[in-house]
């Protein structure tokens, strides 16, 4: 029951939240130079001043920036995000949504290769601390951390693409003949197209995950328990994989709750390098452009993301840490 | 008039032979099909002509529609859709004679209909079109019956004909009573050109089908398939792993990088000056370029030679004005500025400039030659090309500082509002000489294109005459001697025209380069039988 109140009262701060984000990212969004004409009508000879304005108030612009936001506001309420400001003037919603699952998939595969990777070197790093195990494998992770991606990434298409021509080099799928294909050739294709991507994304996150599984094991280890399991006389396995990692994997939660907006983020740098029509560079491009209405439309979803993240982080916590648990029912 | 469709005319009987020719050197006659990937930067953004503003979108759009006139390889405006046209003894009155028999994609046969209604349609207040601006010269535009299309101007306009392109050309049978801005039109669009819109991924690819009842006859190659890569570097690569067949090349990539035997075995590079130039143009309300002899002594002082060479590898020409060496209104007999640091030194002398006080820089009442420039962010080019000027000012004693800026910044709050003494930027030309937006002292206000702020009466006569005169000799004559004034008044110092570097798989034959460069026969590339890569089942 106190964990439905406990819910109940995180959802209801949302809301404030969430319109303060709103109203700060559209004032700031208006205070950048430059209008969403701008890439139209700049240095177009043939754009007339009455043109201008026709295409201003064709935007809602020539009105107050309140009453704007009031009608950005009206159409939020009814799901509907309004019309692309650029020439396309497709619906904003039609523009995320066909480029949503490119980005989900490819972050969420990387999201997993990561912790895949990352939650045994932890603990592996912490059982050996300050073994060379440990010392190698911080010095490569930290060496991925570093590098910038977007040169790993040319260094691993050139190497994977060129001279060994193991794997494509951009893209999503064969351009030629992939109609053709069988599903499982289509998997295939797909499975091919994203090792790049997906392993050159994930190698800049191996650093901050690992190392926090490590030090977050070594807490642990360095408790009480464990030290009574071990004088149980449990073989060291048992006590590392049941008593330790267990409660060492806690902390992860909150991590995995806040990385979920980066989920749809996003990267520009990545989906321009691997030709992948991912938000990102809607995001970017919108920017750019000042086109406002997809601007905002993608900043909703981040917003409503990060907040339900944090969201599902504190449950998650309640729900698997039994002292935050009782500190709920302590409030009480 | 006549002179326009006479050198059309001969330039399509040379044309013809030269085609042949190459079929009889490959012992066939060209042949069908195949595939050309193309790589691009961006994605398009709408196929309706006259909505879109991006290169790409023009570039998709125009293999789907037509339009009335359209410029050859040597750039005369030649008959598209319209067999030829009149223009009347006053030349406000313009009569377009339509080709019979050309049917949309839809089987609908297009009629002048189609052209009144894309005329109404762009010049309708509700259409969010940047191009209205030529259209609103037109005092009435008529379709007296299906196949004849009638425009008056309210005063001769010798840049109207160029303006019947493919922006108007529109199919009334579908789009007529919809909202243009709400409609799918752009995404699907129903065309009669060369190609047909077959799919189109946002961001990933563009597909075009050859249209089998093309006008012209059926485009030799099946299909044109746009790859949008936004990364340069990978778009290299992709080249290189032979996932593209045409893309266009920085100098370095030319020079160096597509100098080896792949790609002498596989490719064949074209250079051909671009649509554009680069200029330094100077602010004539800052008191500092007031003078004329200040801005001619900055000209001499610049090596141009040397900014090609070094910006782009050789791979470009010096400006001498506002149009490339190789249109016909180019004017060779202009006063140049060699580089000539002692004619510079001398010149400022005049203008009261020296070395008073010893510190190696002029200066003049006390005060030092100091300006700032400013020029775009995220242009590698310009950003070289200012470094060497700032080099070669130094050596005559000029302190010039360089500013980047973000490029929505950049125009609003500095080219806008005319905050900057100096500025390096380019300009990309149309083919029609008309440069009025730019030089007519008129256009100085706020958002408009001369924002240095250049007054000269005769420029302004001249720019007048030039638009009212249909006459080619004529009007040569009169742009010529606007080159002339421009050179001697330096209101810019002229930097250089970079040429185009495109790269293009070898087994595509039927590419001439030609002044306006080498897409203008697209439809007549084909590939032989036996070298064609993209068999389509």
């Amino acid at each position: 029951m106190e964990i439905i109140t406990f819910i109940a009262k995180k959802l209801l701060w949302l809301i404030p939240t969430f319109f303060g984000i709103t109203v700060i990212s559209f004032t700031v969004m208006h205070l950048a130079p430059g209008e969403p004409m701008a890439l139209q009508a700049n240095f177009n000879p043939k754009m007339t001043p009455e043109m201008r304005e026709r295409l201003r108030r064709a935007y809602g612009l020539d009105k107050p920036l309140y009453v704007q936001y009031a009608r950005w506001l009206k159409g939020l309420v009814t799901f509907d995000l309004g019309r692309s400001f650029s020439p396309d003037r497709r619906p904003v919603w039609d523009k995320i949504k066909e480029r949503l699952p490119v980005t989900l998939l490819i972050n969420c595969l990387s999201m997993l290769l990561i912790i895949v990777v990352s939650v045994p070197l932890g603990v592996a790093a912490a059982v050996r601390h300050n073994s060379p195990f440990d010392h190698i494998t911080t010095v490569l992770v930290y060496l991925g951390y570093a590098a910038p991606s977007f040169w790993l990434a040319l260094l691993a298409m050139i190497l994977f693409g060129i001279k060994l021509e193991w794997l494509p080099i951009s893209g999503l799928h064969s351009l030629m003949g992939y109609s053709a294909m069988s599903t499982m050739e289509k998997v295939m294709d797909w499975a091919r197209h994203l090792v790049l991507p997906v392993t050159v994304s994930a190698v800049g996150g191996l650093a901050g995950l690992s190392r926090y599984m490590k030090s977050s094991m070594l807490e642990v280890l360095r408790q009480d328990y464990i030290l009574t399991a071990r004088a149980k006389g449990l073989p060291e396995n048992r006590v590392i994989y049941r008593h330790a990692l267990r409660n060492a994997l806690l902390p992860l939660i909150t991590i995995l709750g806040l990385s979920v907006p980066g989920l749809i983020g996003g990267s520009v740098i990545f989906e321009s390098l691997f030709a992948i029509p991912g938000v990102g560079q809607l995001m970017w491009s919108s920017v750019m452009a000042r086109d406002y209405p997809v601007l905002m439309g993608n900043l909703v979803i981040v917003a409503v993301l990060t907040l339900l993240g944090n969201l599902l982080a504190d449950i998650g916590y309640a729900l698997a840490d039994p002292r935050v648990r009782k500190g709920i029912e302590g409030e009480q | 008039m006549k002179g326009l469709l006479t050198s059309a005319l001969i330039a399509l009987i040379f044309l013809l032979p030269a085609l042949n020719e190459q079929c009889v050197l490959a012992g066939t006659g060209p042949d069908y099909g195949d595939t050309i990937i193309v790589g691009s930067i961006g994605d398009a953004s709408i196929l309706i002509p006259m909505l879109a503003t991006d290169a790409t979108s023009h570039e998709i759009a125009g293999l789907i529609f037509n339009g009335l006139v359209k410029y050859d390889g040597d750039l005369n405006l030649v008959g598209d859709l319209a067999k030829g046209w009149e223009i009347s003894e006053d030349g406000l009155v313009i009569t377009f004679h339509l080709r019979r028999g050309v049917k949309w994609e839809d089987g609908v046969e297009f009629t002048s209909a189609d052209c009144l209604f894309g005329f109404n349609l762009i010049t309708d207040p509700k259409t969010p079109t940047a191009y209205a601006g030529d259209f609103k010269e037109v005092e009435k535009a008529e379709a007296p019956d299906p196949y004849t299309f009638r425009v008056r101007y309210k005063e001769p306009f010798a840049p109207a004909l160029s303006s019947w392109g493919n922006l108007v050309v529109l199919p009334k049978h579908i789009l007529e009573g919809k909202d243009i801005t709400k409609t799918d039109f752009g995404r699907h669009p129903v065309g009669l050109g060369p190609y047909r819109l077959k799919e189109w991924k946002t961001q990933e690819r563009i597909v075009l089908e050859f249209n089998p009842t093309y006008f012209e006859g059926r485009p030799y190659l099946d299909r044109y398939v746009m790859r949008i890569i936004p990364d340069p570097a990978t778009m290299f690569l992709e080249l290189k792993s032979g996932g593209l067949d045409w893309m266009g090349l920085n100098p370095i990539q030319y020079k160096r990088q597509t100098n080896t035997r792949f790609f002498r075995e596989n490719f064949k590079k074209y250079r051909y000056l671009s649509f554009s130039y680069t200029y330094l143009g100077y602010n004539l309300r800052d008191p500092l370029f007031k003078d004329r002899r200040v801005r001619q002594a900055i000209s001499y002082a610049i090596d141009k030679e040397e900014i090609v060479r070094g910006v782009l590898l050789g791979l470009g020409v010096p400006a001498t004005g506002p149009y490339k060496p190789d249109a016909w209104y180019y004017n060779p007999n202009v006063r140049r500025y060699p580089y000539d640091p002692e004619r510079a030194r001398a010149l400022l002398k005049e203008a009261g400039w020296a070395d008073h006080d010893g510190d190696g820089w002029l200066d003049k009442a006390g005060r030092r030659f100091t300006f700032t420039v400013i020029t775009n962010q995220g242009n590698a080019l310009r950003d070289r090309t200012a470094q060497i000027i700032q080099w070669r000012l130094k050596q005559v004693g000029i302190e010039m500082k360089i500013r980047t800026i973000e490029w929505t910044a950049f125009i609003n709050d500095f080219i806008d509002k005319r905050r900057f003494q100096a500025v390096i930027l380019g300009w990309t030309l149309g083919q029609d000489p008309d440069i009025y937006d730019i030089w007519h002292s008129s256009k100085t206000g706020p958002k408009e294109l001369n924002f240095i702020g250049y007054k000269n009466p005769e420029v302004d006569r001249l720019l007048i005459e030039g638009r009212h005169t249909f006459d080619r000799e004529k009007r040569k004559r009169i742009y010529w001697r606007i080159q002339e004034i421009l050179a001697e008044d330096q209101p810019y110092t002229f930097l250089y025209v970079p040429m185009s570097l495109p790269i293009i798989h070898k087994r595509f034959r039927g590419i001439e380069p030609a002044p306006a460069g080498i897409s203008y026969n697209f439809i007549r590339w084909w590939v032989p039988k036996n070298e064609q890569k993209y068999i389509m089942p």
